[in-house]
């Protein structure tokens, strides 16, 4: 079995779950906490990986991707980066594609903690961003958890996307989403179930442990 | 501006059960002394803290602490609580729950201060020997007073307490009011207190100002709010209630007074709002023995 499909599967998972937490953490915490008008049309947006087709967004990301577009001929003049059928441009389109299982889980695990806290430190001297990686984020360690491991999921299981802007250049964009694909098209059923397999075992694991270990964080919280 | 005062003068909306109600408080406190706030739910109690904290703007006043102008509407200008060193002691404690005691309290040092106080504190509140427990394996009693020692810390001018005993037992809250004076001593802030207990305000506070729909309905010291003119010989009798049964005409009431559960028949209009757990005094005037609801 060829397990660079597979190497690249969990290489792109875990480069863009690790960025999106950066990035989403403090869109997550500015839904949370923010007053501003534009919410509703910021929330509309990051949700609609949710709602539409994969190739719809792949469609789009191919267009501004690709440097016959405007967006994609700027990238690539500024910093000489290609971004159609390439890896950096799957990390890109999979950010995106993602960001609602991360910000949506972050978001809530922030609104889910009591007013107060964030109060109190504030009575104490403390800044907003003290506040909240030293009170706020300790103290929804699950919700971080459940957020990253979702968006890594997701991205696991990213295909149509993939298929649209990455195609299937092997070691650059062929996932094992599109692997599985190719080795069905081509009737190499054996293949196919092996990926298939491996995918669902490694996958399963991951989720198996993210709830054993959030389950034990919330019964700690519970009073004795 | 007094040098020496508190000076509070704000116009807000109070968001009710009942709809929106306009919000009027005007108040001045000697700067070391110590007023209890007092009135029924809803009044503005909390609100008016949580304004004198900078953690809710009024819509528009003026708040200034001695010489230090905390908030101007007009002039737009609004400390942030950070800068206003204050304590406050929430409610529900607040206490940070992924810190140990000593953290919580270590948490509020600001950079480069002595460590000192926070083993000075913790034998203060006499939990030195449960300082690497965290918040949830302390009691009720414990978790309150490190809420109350992590507000000093930083020594504050202004210490506010939102209703900090009520969840207590009554030998606790004795003790916390003795170790709330001891510090008050030590420390000469100021204090603004939430509380319904007649009991408490009489203990700790210099001025009581009681709060009704967002006004100021009566202030002035516990002895002029609550007891009767000292030219009558009147008596004042305190208790709390333990049942109350509601006829068309009258509400009966068992109550425990002076140590004693005394039985009590009073008119409905003196008795409205009263409940089972609910402080009183009760007012006798001895010539004509009319008995008097004065506060719930």
């Amino acid at each position: 079995m060829d397990w660079q499909p597979l190497l690249l599967t969990f290489k792109l998972a875990s480069i863009t779950s690790i960025i999106l937490l950066v990035v989403a953490l403090p869109v997550a915490y500015w839904l949370a906490f923010g007053k501003f008008k534009a919410r509703g049309i910021v929330e509309a947006i990051i949700g609609m990986p949710l709602v539409l087709p994969p190739s719809v967004i792949g469609f789009y990301l191919l267009l501004a991707f690709s440097p016959s577009y405007w967006f994609g001929a700027w990238i690539e003049k500024m910093i000489g980066l290609r971004l159609v059928f390439s890896f950096p441009g799957l990390v890109i389109a999979s950010i995106i594609y993602s960001l609602p299982f991360m910000v949506y889980p972050l978001r809530a695990g922030l609104q889910s903690l009591p007013v107060s806290l964030q109060e109190a430190s504030y009575t104490l001297g403390k800044g907003k961003f003290e506040t909240f990686y030293k009170i706020l984020l300790p103290n929804c360690k699950p919700a971080v958890l459940t957020a990253f491991v979702l968006t890594f999921a997701h991205t696991v299981g990213e295909f149509g996307v993939v298929l649209m802007i990455g195609g299937n250049i092997p070691g650059v964009t062929k996932v094992a989403s599109v692997a599985i694909y190719n080795e069905v098209e081509a009737l190499n059923y054996t293949a196919a179930n092996q990926y298939a397999l491996v995918l669902f075992a490694i996958t399963f694991s991951i989720l198996l442990m993210v709830y054993s270990i959030n389950n034990r964080l919330l019964r700690v919280r519970q009073p004795a | 501006m007094s040098d020496n005062q508190l000076e509070i003068h704000i116009e807000h909306v109070l968001e009710t059960a009942n709809g929106k109600l306009p919000m009027q408080i005007s108040l001045s406190v000697e700067l070391g002394s110590i007023l209890a706030v007092t009135g029924p739910s809803g009044s503005g109690k909390t609100t008016l803290l949580r304004q004198l904290a900078g953690l809710v703007s009024p819509v528009s006043g003026h708040i200034s602490h001695g010489n230090k102008t905390w908030l101007d509407t007009f002039l737009k200008t609004n400390m942030p609580t950070q800068k206003r060193n204050i304590g406050f002691v929430f409610q529900g404690y607040a206490l940070f729950p992924h810190l140990t005691v000593r953290e919580n309290l270590t948490f509020a040092l600001e950079k480069g201060a002595k460590t000192g106080i926070i083993d000075e504190l913790l034998n203060d509140i006499d939990l030195i020997k449960l300082a690497d427990r965290k918040p949830f394996q302390l009691s009720g009693g414990q978790q309150q007073r490190v809420a109350l020692a992590r507000a000093l810390v930083r020594k504050p001018d202004l210490l506010l307490l939102d209703e900090p005993l009520s969840a207590l037992d009554h030998s606790l809250r004795g003790n916390l009011q003795e170790l709330i004076l001891k510090f008050h001593r030590e420390y000469g802030f100021t204090m603004i207190i939430v509380t319904h207990d007649l009991g408490e305000i009489f203990r700790l506070a210099n001025q009581v100002a009681v709060l009704e729909d967002g006004k100021i309905v009566r202030h002035g010291t516990p002895s002029e709010i609550y007891l009767p003119n000292e030219n009558t010989k009147d008596v004042v009798l305190y208790g709390k209630v333990l049942t109350c049964i509601t006829f068309p005409d009258h509400i009966f009431v068992r109550a425990v007074i002076q140590q004693n559960i005394q039985e009590l028949k009073l008119p409905l209009h003196l008795a409205s709002g009263i409940k089972p757990g609910c402080s009183f005094a009760l007012g006798y005037e001895l010539g004509n023995a009319e008995i008097k609801m004065i506060d719930l």
